[in-house]
């Protein structure tokens, strides 16, 4: 892999942000408003509950990592849509890039657009609301970890379903967090669910990161191996939507897909 | 003594029971420029796609300067590049941005020398920081030319590059094409419907129609050869036969 190629589909991101305050804006404001409205929210339910649970820090702590994981899935799928909107395809892969330089460049894009985010998310929490992550120590580690993970593997996944679905699929990228929420225990523990959900949850690496969470601002111990169990679920499906996509691609190729994606995008 | 540039071997495309691309074996030296012409629907679009990697042939093979795309693509399209309507820039990126994107995909050296130059050459400087959406047609084909030369290919692919140009203008583009290919390290495969065009720039052409090469040759000799008063006399004649016979045998 060469870093130039890689760098092109970075700064492509980057002079449509610089040219563009809109692009910059639902990257600062969506998140901010999510931040500002759980706090909020945290507070009376700490004012209004006798249990001594800090809802702070348990409730908004998990609204921060979710839109964390949405931001980086958002970021990638959004640079892959760059290439859909402007009908670039065929320049793009007509170019000597390799596919694993463009989905390296879609990855970089995403976690850069997305740590934006997560700058303004701490900030907001703990400036109003008084959370500190850094109380979670090197926890914070595995958890981003996971979550940076898993959101490159969701965004590569979606990226791979427009291509091969066409540009109309788009719209049924943008609810998959909102669809996997439930199942990951975002809110609640895993216990809380059925038993057939609870099997999905852990198939889904972002449920030991929320579980970890909750245990630890419990004040109780948390599962290193799950954690670890989390990583290397999280770094599996990575590779799996690698190669999905690789295998999206090669279809595309040789169906014509990919030669006539530009035109069916106009209709 | 010319090189090979672009060598395609009895190249086929398939979608079901139409052969868009059928048998089809032609080869492009360094220094040439060779014309592919035929009908809408020949199957001209599906070869060039073909020897850009973007779509894989059914059967045979596509080599650039010996090298198999199939096996090798990067490699194979690390000296090629193209231009063409149908595939128009970035709107949202301004001139220079677009040419130091596609610089980098190319990994280009001396990126920033080669933009200027370009510009330069192109008559694109006035308009560097102009969003290429909102540049006029034939200004985004300059772009698009300019694009085409940033990794300064040895085979360069033009599907129809001067179909939006006022006569001036490609007049200037066929010049700075046919000097590029002068100097003998650049192979050019051109599609166009001007005919006049064809003649004047093409050393050779290939006719295309219903996906296999009916004809084959010099442009300025090819209409006396077969009884036609001019390149476009036989373009016509020779678009119509094939669905003629077809008809018939029918």
């Amino acid at each position: 892999m060469r870093l130039r190629p890689i760098a092109a589909i970075v700064l492509r991101q980057l002079y449509l942000m610089r040219s563009s305050p809109v692009r910059v804006l639902p990257m600062i404001a969506w998140v901010a408003v999510d931040i500002v409205l759980w706090g909020f929210i945290a507070r009376y339910l700490n004012s209004v509950t006798a249990t001594g649970m800090n809802f702070v820090a348990s409730l908004l702590g998990a609204v921060l990592f979710w839109d964390f994981f949405t931001r980086v899935m958002q970021g990638v799928t959004m640079a892959f849509f760059e290439d859909v909107w402007s009908r670039n395809f065929i320049n793009v892969f007509a170019s000597p890039m390799l596919i694993s330089e463009y989905l390296s460049g879609l990855v970089l894009t995403g976690v850069t657009t997305s740590l934006i985010g997560l700058i303004v998310m701490l900030i907001i929490a703990s400036a109003i609301f008084g959370l500190h992550f850094a109380a979670l120590g090197l926890l914070l580690v595995p958890f981003l970890l996971v979550l940076f993970l898993f959101g490159i593997a969701l965004g590569v996944l979606a990226s791979a379903m427009v291509l091969r679905l066409g540009p109309a699929s788009e719209w049924l990228v943008w609810p998959i967090p909102a669809l996997l929420s439930p199942f990951v225990g975002v809110f609640y523990p895993l216990a809380t669910l059925p038993s057939w959900m609870r099997g999905v949850g852990h198939l889904l690496p972002p449920s030991y990161v929320f579980e970890a969470m909750r245990s630890f601002v419990a004040g109780g111990g948390y599962s290193n191996r799950a954690l670890v169990m989390g990583v290397a679920l999280a770094a599996l499906y990575v590779l799996l939507a690698a190669w999905l996509f690789t295998g999206v691609y090669r279809y595309a190729v040789r169906s014509g897909l990919l030669a006539r994606y530009s035109a069916e995008s106009v209709s | 003594m010319p090189t090979l540039a672009l060598k395609a071997s009895r190249l086929c495309k398939r979608y079901g029971n139409l052969a868009a691309v059928d048998d089809l074996s032609f080869q492009v030296m360094h220094g040439e420029i060779v014309g592919l012409l035929g009908p809408n629907g020949a199957g001209k679009t599906t070869t060039i796609n073909m020897v850009l990697g973007v779509l894989q042939p059914s059967s045979g093979t596509v080599e650039i300067e010996d090298i198999d795309i199939a096996r090798h693509r990067s490699q194979a399209l690390a000296h090629t590049n193209f231009a063409a309507v149908y595939a128009t820039l970035p709107g949202n990126l301004t001139v220079y941005q677009n040419l130091r994107f596609f610089g980098l995909l190319y990994n280009v050296a001396q990126l920033n020398a080669r933009i200027e130059a370009l510009l330069a050459e192109f008559d694109l400087e006035r308009l560097r920081d102009t969003r290429s959406g909102v540049l006029s047609s034939g200004e985004q084909t300059r772009l698009a030319l300019a694009k085409a030369l940033l990794n300064a290919p040895r085979l360069l692919l033009l599907d129809e590059p001067t179909a939006s140009l006022d006569p001036s203008a490609a007049d200037l583009i066929r010049g700075r094409i046919r000097a590029m290919a002068s100097h003998g390290q650049c192979g050019i495969l051109w599609t166009s419907h001007n005919m006049y065009e064809v003649e004047e720039t093409c050393h050779r052409v290939l006719f295309v129609s219903h996906g296999k090469i009916l004809l084959e040759g010099d442009p300025k000799a090819l209409p006396q050869e077969h009884g036609a008063a001019s390149l476009e006399e036989l373009f016509i004649r020779l678009a119509r036969e094939p669905l003629a016979n077809h008809r018939n045998a029918a």
